[in-house]
């Protein structure tokens, strides 16, 4: 097994002209499957926004307004390109592709199916299976930032600066909890690779979506998951870095056209990678039941079943984003970085270490009467004594100089 | 839960609509709604104006033109000694408060329910009496800038004041509807009641010269 490529049974038999053009074509289909899928959830936000506010939504181009997106990048992709007398030409013109590349590159860990056979070749239904598994997300999310942050210092205007500076610190501080709840999957699964972790999330009858499936035994690490993901991601209501009110358009405010469509991609690129990474991580991936009436190795079983399954749990996921989207003001930056560093980082290591003592404790055989009471009453003490270290409102901190 | 309690009111809304697909359908408007104006003409193809230029007095804003004109004696306008020759309103100014359509003594000038129109230029702002004056069949002209569909211009005469068509005191609280152009008369609106048919000796067609094309039994007796 290399550890760059990963596990895939693909390269067991060494690398041939199939097995790069298999590649390739995965590769392909990926990218095809990303900006088709932007498209749709630019559409099926509209629309679902627009349900919750009475109102109908985009409904002329296309049928129910399907191509709305299209048409609004076609114009984005004619309009005239502009950039501020005050810009960092070469970094003003990089940043949009720092923000999107990572986008395209986080998504390729996702696994969309199950084992395939194409050509004679076994193959994942997925891009790439590398050792690193999830921490990939974690890389590519980092790099992204450099697009956002790049993008408002580039800009030489102050609004896109004050923007950026709020991304940074913003995705810097989520980045810890979103980090800490994925390490509240990764104690139950000991491996880091999507696979493996898709793998022990095997459908056996609907008693499995509670016990094998990670968002019940991780509960806690799933609920800080998705609000740390919508906070990576800035959907709102954390969407501080482009509070319209505030700053404008946020980093973006000096690009037109075409650069400003990659931006406005990648952001909602990222959206449906958070969404696809939680259901790898919590809801089992693309296992679901199969077809009972078909055999199990008929084509819609081992193509169509997966896959379908897999896109309904991240439908799901995506309509939960955009409800909360639909509901919810955005919050003050005070808050944000309050509920960041306050409380979910705090919690989602209180859960991993929970879990930690719960996994290796049902591991060494352990009592769990004794276990999972005794690690909860210790989470308890630190958590009273973090509690404790928090200042109050109107309590004097002395500022480290 | 009440920091939660959004969360149900956002999904309580979904399948709730309350916009429309203007402009493909759109709603009824009130009964009374204050459109652009038209200038009628009875059932039998006479203009009801008269060039008496009342409407242009009452205008608040200034916004309409009146010339009456003697009718010609071979081939008469309006059922009457004068008519307006020129009638022209300036929809740049005009603000729909419908004091024209209470001041015009034969129900010439009323308020349609047609709102959708923006120009381009001022010349087409102001509407003359050509654009103003319906068809043959009763209904409203549509002029290039104005967005209305079929059917939408079905009640043309917005609505009926509470005084006579005359105009005169015997008549003052007596609703009346006058016959008109492809609507024949009215029937009474909601909250109103229909008049009883006026008496014959109430009737003011002698000792005025314009007697004739104000006989309430024109339209109120019909």
């Amino acid at each position: 097994m290399s550890p760059i490529l990963g596990a895939d049974p693909l390269f067991s038999d060494g690398i041939d002209t199939t097995v790069v053009l298999i590649v390739i074509v995965k590769t392909i289909i990926v990218f095809a499957i990303l900006l088709v899928a932007v498209m749709f959830y630019v559409w099926f936000m509209r629309k679902v926004i627009a349900d919750m506010q009475n109102r109908i939504g985009p409904q002329k181009a296309g049928p129910f307004g399907a191509f709305q997106t299209l048409a609004d990048g076609i114009k984005l992709f004619f309009k005239e390109q502009s950039s501020p007398t005050s810009a960092d030409p070469p970094v003003f013109k990089l940043a949009p592709y720092l923000a999107i590349i990572p986008a395209f590159l986080a998504f390729a860990i996702v696994p969309i199916g199950g084992v395939v056979t194409v050509a004679g070749h076994e193959t994942y239904l997925q891009l790439a299976d590398p050792g690193i598994g999830v921490l990939w997300l974690l890389m590519m999310s980092g790099i992204g930032l450099y697009g956002v942050m790049l993008a408002g210092w580039a800009s030489g205007s102050k609004y896109p600066l004050l923007g950026s500076v709020r991304a940074s610190a913003q995705l810097l501080s989520y980045e810890a909890a979103l980090g800490l709840a994925i390490v509240g999957v990764l104690v139950h699964t000991g491996s880091l690779s999507t696979r493996t972790i898709v793998d022990q999330q095997a459908w056996d009858g609907v008693g499995s979506a509670f016990s094998q499936w990670y968002w019940l035994p991780a509960i806690g690490a799933f609920v800080i998951f998705c609000i740390s993901a919508i906070a990576e991601t800035n959907h709102p209501p954390f969407d501080l870095v482009e509070a319209e009110q505030e700053l404008v358009g946020g980093f973006h405010t000096e690009y037109t056209g075409i650069r400003f469509a990659i931006f406005f991609l990648a952001e909602f690129m990222n959206v449906i990678t958070m969404s696809a990474i939680a259901v790898t991580l919590f809801l089992g991936g693309p296992s679901g039941p199969a077809l009972g009436f078909l055999s199990a190795d008929s084509w819609v079983n081992v193509w169509v079943m997966p896959v379908f399954w897999f896109t309904l749990k991240v439908l799901v996921l995506l309509y939960a984003t955009v409800w909360v989207r639909a509901t919810l003001p955005r919050l003050r930056y005070d808050q944000l970085m309050s509920l960041g560093w306050k409380y979910l980082i705090e919690l989602a290591f209180l859960w991993a270490m929970i879990s930690a003592v719960v996994v290796v404790g049902a591991d060494q055989g352990w009592n769990r009467w004794v276990v999972v009471p005794s690690a909860i009453f210790g989470a308890g003490i630190i958590l009273a004594v973090l509690w404790a270290c928090i200042p109050r409102r109107g309590e004097s901190v002395e500022e480290i100089r | 839960m009440g920091r939660f309690s959004g969360f149900g009111i956002t999904i309580r809304q979904v399948g709730k609509v309350v916009t429309g697909d203007y402009p493909k359908t759109k709603r009824p408007k009130p009964t009374r709604f204050h459109g652009r104006h038209v200038l009628n003409r009875y059932e039998d193809g006479m203009e009801k104006c008269i060039g008496c230029e009342l409407c242009a007095g009452v205008c608040p804003a200034r916004c309409i033109y009146v010339r009456g004109a003697d009718n010609p004696v071979d081939a008469p306008v309006s059922p009457g000694e004068r008519y307006g020759f020129v009638y022209e309103i300036n929809y740049l100014r005009c603000i729909h408060c419908d004091l024209c359509v209470e001041a015009c003594p034969t129900e010439a000038i009323t308020e349609t329910k047609l709102f959708e129109f923006s120009f381009t230029n001022r010349q087409d702002a102001i509407y003359t009496k050509s654009e103003l004056l319906v068809d043959d069949q009763g209904r409203a002209r549509r002029q290039p800038w104005e967005l209305w569909l079929g059917g939408e211009d079905d009640e043309t005469s917005a609505w009926m004041r509470a005084t006579a068509p005359s105009g005169q005191a015997e008549f003052e609280g007596r609703i009346g509807w006058s016959g008109e152009l492809g609507f024949g008369v009215r029937e009474p609106e909601q909250g109103q009641t229909a008049p009883e048919p006026l008496e014959p000796e109430v009737d003011p067609a002698d000792g005025h010269g314009h007697g004739h094309h104000a006989d309430p039994g024109h339209g109120g007796g019909h």
